[in-house]
């Protein structure tokens, strides 16, 4: 794994709280500037992809835990989304985003068990347990047919907006899940909490003997990354409004993720290469 | 009960497919230290092949097999070579990324060359079976049986029994010290993962007449193959054809006895309550930092 950028500086600096609000400003500026209905498209998936590979480097950059798993809890958000929509009434419009904190959170807390476990393994099993998670997701979203209608998959209400701005509620949902995404890897990086992470990545027994707690901080790290990828699938299935389980479950979405981390240009550009209808 | 003994024998004859994938496997993560997540891909490419050379030019799959094993061989050689050796053995987890990438890029060289359909291989005798004291024994699953313990026999004289064998062995225990000994390291390893990719031509082969395939059943194949690696420890060749055997034999009475729907499950929940007891597999050890 390459090493992430670890901050030791724990202030905020004007410089970067003006490149932050620059960020902020250039991500809430660029649907009105590129207004075609395929230019908003294009944006809603780079975005989406971008933070799918920010709230990824939680686990997978921080913590050196080569997980290829997170298409499970992407899924588990789309799915969760579209259930609670078709079945739970929730109700239309804006509403259904009010859906995307339970989704978070709740992801969050149901990974623990599972995170657990998983952590109990490293590097290669790890990979290999995670991207088992994945495919067992995915066999239960094609065989519990009651609940995820197997592999035909649901097909959730379209969101009433107003035709010609309809994708700006779908970007803007992403873009300010992407600057939260951001700042947690802000806050993760320059707390306590990062340089334990780090420490698990260059030398996990090491960092035990010297009294870093690992397993809480593996497992936070893996709770909070799983928690945000299941956001992003929440707003993903509003956005489709159809899940299915091949698509739902991807096992390209992890090595998506990790690959567009890699790339030199950065995140928000290697999305774009990738963004897809 | 006879329908639970019958899943059983299928579900052994099966295993010996899943045991050569993944002894194969298992060659390869010794010698490079990164688990093959291309291996399922290219046993269906060769299933590809097999089906190819049977529609095409009349030849029996069994027999393909002679041609595909060298190329395979060949073509896990050149993997090693062209993507594996600048990356350090540390590296083993841009290696596994490295690899499924391109196992990625060979399934869509399938199924821009195939199409999507799913495929399989019928020669005369795909449906024949031999009544056995009133269990059949599918003729096409029982030679599948038969061709991985030979190949895999093959490999274990190989292992054991002569000088490459021995610095495949050393190069897997320790390749710094291999190569203090004068083990020329890389050559090894690159024979190593040839032979374990041409475990996975002969396997795959055979696998396109038991199973409808298409390039997308990498997939499926791919996480079983997976789950036997971790549970047979990743490194251990005997480890891993015992847990190949046994989670054939669980799929197959799955399959049988509750429903198909749940046979690949039942592969990943098995994996899940190993862990929870042997977080280091079956037969693993524990290897500091490598598990």
């Amino acid at each position: 794994m390459t090493r992430a950028h670890t901050g030791r500086d724990f202030r905020i600096r004007p410089a970067g709280a003006g490149q932050a609000a620059a960020f902020v400003a250039v991500l809430a500026a660029l649907p009105l500037i590129l207004g075609q209905h395929w230019q908003v498209n294009l944006l809603v998936f780079t975005v989406m992809y971008a933070g799918l590979a920010a709230s990824w480097n939680i686990l997978g950059g921080y913590a050196g835990y080569p997980a290829l798993g997170h298409g499970a809890f992407f899924g588990i958000g789309a799915y969760a989304m579209a259930i609670g929509t078709t079945h739970l009434g929730v109700g239309g419009g804006y509403r259904p985003f009010v859906l995307i904190i339970p989704i978070a959170v709740g992801t969050a807390l149901a990974v623990i068990p599972v995170a657990r476990l998983l952590l109990r393994t490293r590097a290669a099993a790890f990979a290999v347990l995670t991207i088992t998670l994945m495919f067992m997701a995915q066999t239960l979203a094609y065989n519990i047919r009651g609940l995820t209608g197997g592999s035909q998959g649901i097909s959730a209400p379209l969101a009433p907006f107003p035709a010609a701005t309809f994708e700006r509620p779908f970007y803007y949902a992403m873009a300010i899940l992407l600057a939260l995404t951001l700042a947690v890897c802000w806050v993760v990086r320059t707390s306590k909490l990062g340089l334990a992470l780090n420490a698990v990545r260059d030398d996990e027994d090491r960092a035990r003997g010297l009294g870093v707690q690992t397993e809480l901080v593996k497992l936070v790290a893996f709770a909070v990354s799983a928690g945000l990828t299941a956001a992003f699938g929440a707003v993903w299935a509003y956005y489709l409004t159809f899940v299915y389980p091949g698509f739902a479950f991807d096992p390209l979405l992890a090595l998506g993720a990790i690959l567009r981390r890699f790339s030199a240009g950065g995140a928000a550009c290697g999305a774009r290469s990738s963004a897809r209808p | 009960m006879h329908l639970f003994v019958q899943s059983i024998i299928v579900g052994v004859l099966f295993g010996g497919v899943y045991a050569l994938l993944a002894g194969g496997q298992a060659i390869i993560f010794g010698v490079t230290r990164t688990v093959n997540f291309a291996q399922a891909i290219l046993a269906i490419l060769c299933s590809y092949l097999s089906y190819t050379l049977f529609t095409d030019f009349g030849i029996d799959p069994f027999v393909s097999i002679l041609v595909l094993v060298p190329a395979m061989f060949a073509f896990g050689y050149a993997i090693y070579v062209l993507f594996l050796r600048r990356l350090s053995r540390s590296g083993g987890e841009l290696g596994l990324l490295v690899l499924y990438a391109l196992g990625i890029g060979i399934q869509g060289l399938l199924d821009f060359a195939y199409k999507t359909n799913i495929r399989v291989t019928t020669p005369g005798y795909a449906n024949n079976s031999w009544t056995v004291a009133g269990y059949q024994i599918p003729e096409v699953r029982f030679f599948a049986f038969v061709l991985a313990v030979a190949v895999l026999g093959a490999l274990q004289v190989i292992r054991q029994r002569t000088k490459l064998g021995r610095a495949l062995r050393a190069t897997t225990q320790n390749p710094v010290a291999a190569r203090l000994l004068g083990v020329d390291v890389e050559r090894i390893s690159a024979i190593g993962m040839g032979l374990g990719v041409a475990a996975a031509g002969a396997a795959g082969a055979v696998f396109g007449m038991i199973l409808p395939f298409n390039g997308n059943s990498q997939y499926d194949l791919l996480s079983k193959l997976l789950s036997i690696a971790v549970l047979g420890g990743l490194l251990s060749m005997p480890g891993t054809i015992v847990a190949a055997v046994i989670l054939g034999v669980i799929e197959s009475v799955v399959a049988a006895m509750i429903s198909p729907d749940w046979s690949a499950f039942s592969f990943l929940v098995v994996l899940f309550v190993v862990l929870m007891v042997r977080p280091q597999g079956l037969f693993g050890r524990q290897l500091r930092g490598a598990l």
